[in-house]
């Protein structure tokens, strides 16, 4: 685009940094407050430059102490949310792969049937469906468990939908090349398919991942010890108070700070792939 | 032994009441290290034709043989057969090296025995160099080499090609061409080449069947083909520019058409030469092309450069070699002995 207005050149990036402002302070505000302690947060003005006590409380959160009312290290929290988010990634990407696989590549009886039916079911999200989902995973003795948090999570309607919409613009010849070459469907699968759907499943993988850790109204229903929370659950929970005890609004946010750390990375990393793919699409 | 064999092919689209026959019984009887050409319009079938032969099409009804061995129901990695497509259709994330491997690697063939072919395709196809790339680093032309260098280390009784000049430019076109005939003179490999373009044909078959409309009008060499095409969609078919059909020549009896090829008509006055107006004239260099009417019908005359040629809106008399004449049945279209 050529531009020939400088000034616009301001407006826009001042739109922008605007922009930014405007998101990152919060996280600069919770990151600050986590390196001060509890009284200092709560006197006002609240400080806007960082404190001191960086270390100490970030061993708190992390480890546990016998200061707050909810007492779970966030070590255990954030691996609860790690394993649930990988279970839940993984097994989305795996279960919409090969359903994908099937409704494009397959004839068989009731097929349409089996696509609408998996269309449909983007009309319920998990709040919709909570009341029967618990029943079911509590009848089968799956309350409070790493099954419990992540299977009735784990079929993706969208996943199915990317993932088909990328299958169906593979070239029918490449399918028939693998076919002369002696490649049955799942030789083709596996050989052919998935390295070739490395883009997609590198956007869905970071897509599952913020949307497994960010989970919140099912763990929240379903688990009753504390060592099952994840971590969001772990955050609320903090801050909920009651006004019994005072709130440690240091170790919170230093608990939210780390609760952000592991979706960052995995966008981060994945972003290599992303564009790697997106660099290189001729076929 | 690597023969072909059709009998009463037939294709179907859909079944029963709203089955849509595509070919309409083919017999061929191809010998072993013959390179044949299945040339044809748009839509006659050759390409249905191809691709049941490679078994990525059912065959409705009829036997198909390669060598000795009937193979309507064996999957197309059972027939020991290789295939070039038009769109090259090279696994977009191997190397080439692993591109041409890939079959191989498949039927679990030895490592070094797998490096030994590659190497050795690579070096017929001059493609040593490019081994490690991908294949979108490559030009069409050379992908179309390593798509070639793939169907060769299969080492198969049968190649099939699947028009895979059409996505090349006209001077590509032409080089490989030539490589492809090389290819069959070192290797002698039973092939069969789909193509509509009756120039590749001409110059790459030994024989060639001509399909129309999912029926088979003549198979035979170029020099029969041309020189004595069975129908009048072979005649005008073969041969550029086409060959003249006049339903109506001047003195000659109802229910024949005669044809004649723009090359066989002399510009001269005979006893038994034609009125011929001219309207067009085309210069291509080597030669011209005067389009005219003879008794209201268009005929095209080749002449020589440099000798003499009407103008358009001249009328000069034109002369057919009697001994180039070939005359079809105007109700069958087939030629009459």
């Amino acid at each position: 685009m050529v531009d020939r207005n400088p000034w616009l050149n301001v407006l826009s990036h001042a739109v922008l940094i605007l922009g930014v402002a405007i998101v990152a302070f919060p996280l600069y505000l919770a990151l600050v407050a986590s390196t001060h302690t509890a009284t200092e947060i709560v006197q006002a003005p609240m400080p806007l430059l960082p404190g001191s006590h960086l270390w100490e409380n970030y061993r708190d959160a992390l480890l546990g102490s016998g200061k707050l009312g909810s007492n779970t290290n966030v070590v255990r929290m954030m691996w609860v949310s790690f394993v649930v988010a990988m279970v839940i990634t993984v097994g989305k990407i795996a279960i919409s792969l090969l359903s994908a696989f099937a409704i494009v590549y397959f004839r068989f009886p009731m097929k349409m049937v089996c696509f609408w039916a998996i269309f449909l079911t983007l009309m319920l999200p998990v709040e919709v469906r909570i009341l029967p989902t618990y029943k079911v995973v509590a009848q089968l003795g799956l309350l409070n468990s790493y099954a419990g948090l992540s299977l009735p999570l784990i079929a993706s309607a969208t996943a199915t939908f990317l993932f088909r919409q990328f299958f169906l613009t593979v070239p029918d010849e490449l399918v028939e090349a693998a076919r002369i070459d002696g490649a049955g469907p799942m030789r083709f699968f596996i050989d052919v398919l998935v390295p070739l759907s490395r883009t997609s499943i590198a956007a869905l993988f970071v897509i599952q991942f913020i949307y497994g850790w960010n989970q919140y109204l099912w763990p929240l229903l379903m688990t009753t010890s504390e060592d099952m929370y994840p971590v969001v659950v772990g955050i609320k929970r903090m801050v909920a108070g009651g006004g019994e005890a005072a709130i440690d609004w240091n170790i919170a946010m230093a608990t939210a700070i780390l609760a952000m750390l592991p979706p960052t990375l995995v966008v981060m990393l994945m972003q290599k792939w992303f564009v790697k793919g997106l660099v290189d699409t001729e076929k | 032994m690597a023969s072909i064999s059709l009998k009463n092919i037939v294709k179907h689209y859909g079944s029963g009441k709203s089955a849509v026959p595509v070919i309409h019984g083919v017999n061929a009887e191809i010998q072993d290290g013959e390179f044949i050409v299945l040339v044809g319009p748009s839509g006659c079938g050759k390409s249905t034709l191809l691709r049941m032969i490679a078994g990525l099409e059912e065959i409705t009804s009829g036997e198909l043989r390669i060598g000795s061995q009937v193979v309507n129901d064996l999957e197309p990695a059972k027939r020991d057969i290789a295939m070039v497509f038009q769109n090259y259709a090279l696994y977009p994330h191997m190397t080439n090296y692993e591109n041409m491997a890939y079959g191989l690697k498949l039927a679990k063939v030895p490592k070094d025995e797998i490096k030994a072919r590659v190497d050795k395709a690579a070096r017929i196809l001059e493609l040593s160099h490019l081994l490690d790339r991908k294949p979108r680093q490559l030009s069409g032309g050379q992908r179309q080499r390593v798509a070639m260098g793939r169907a060769i280390v299969r080492q198969p009784q049968v190649f099939l090609f699947d028009e895979p000049l059409s996505n090349l430019d006209a001077k590509l076109r032409a080089q490989t061409r030539i490589e492809i005939q090389k290819l069959h003179a070192d290797l002698g490999i039973t092939s069969l080449f789909v193509t509509h373009d009756q120039v590749e044909a001409m110059t790459l078959a030994q024989r060639m069947i001509v399909l129309n409309g999912g029926h088979v009008e003549q198979f035979g060499t170029p020099e029969e083909v041309y020189h004595t095409p069975a129908s009048t969609f072979v005649a005008s078919f073969i041969g550029s520019p086409p060959m003249n059909l006049l339903h109506n020549p001047p003195g000659a009896q109802a229910g024949r058409i005669l044809g004649v090829r723009p090359e066989h008509i002399d510009l001269a006055a005979t006893e038994r030469s034609w009125a011929f107006a001219v309207e067009t004239v085309e210069l291509l260099g080597a030669e011209r092309l005067l389009y005219g009417k003879v008794g209201g019908e268009s005929v095209t005359v080749r002449v020589e450069e440099g000798r003499a040629y009407p103008k358009p809106g001249e009328t000069t008399q034109i002369a057919p070699r009697p001994d180039r004449l070939h005359w079809f049945d105007a109700a069958t279209g087939k030629r009459l002995p």
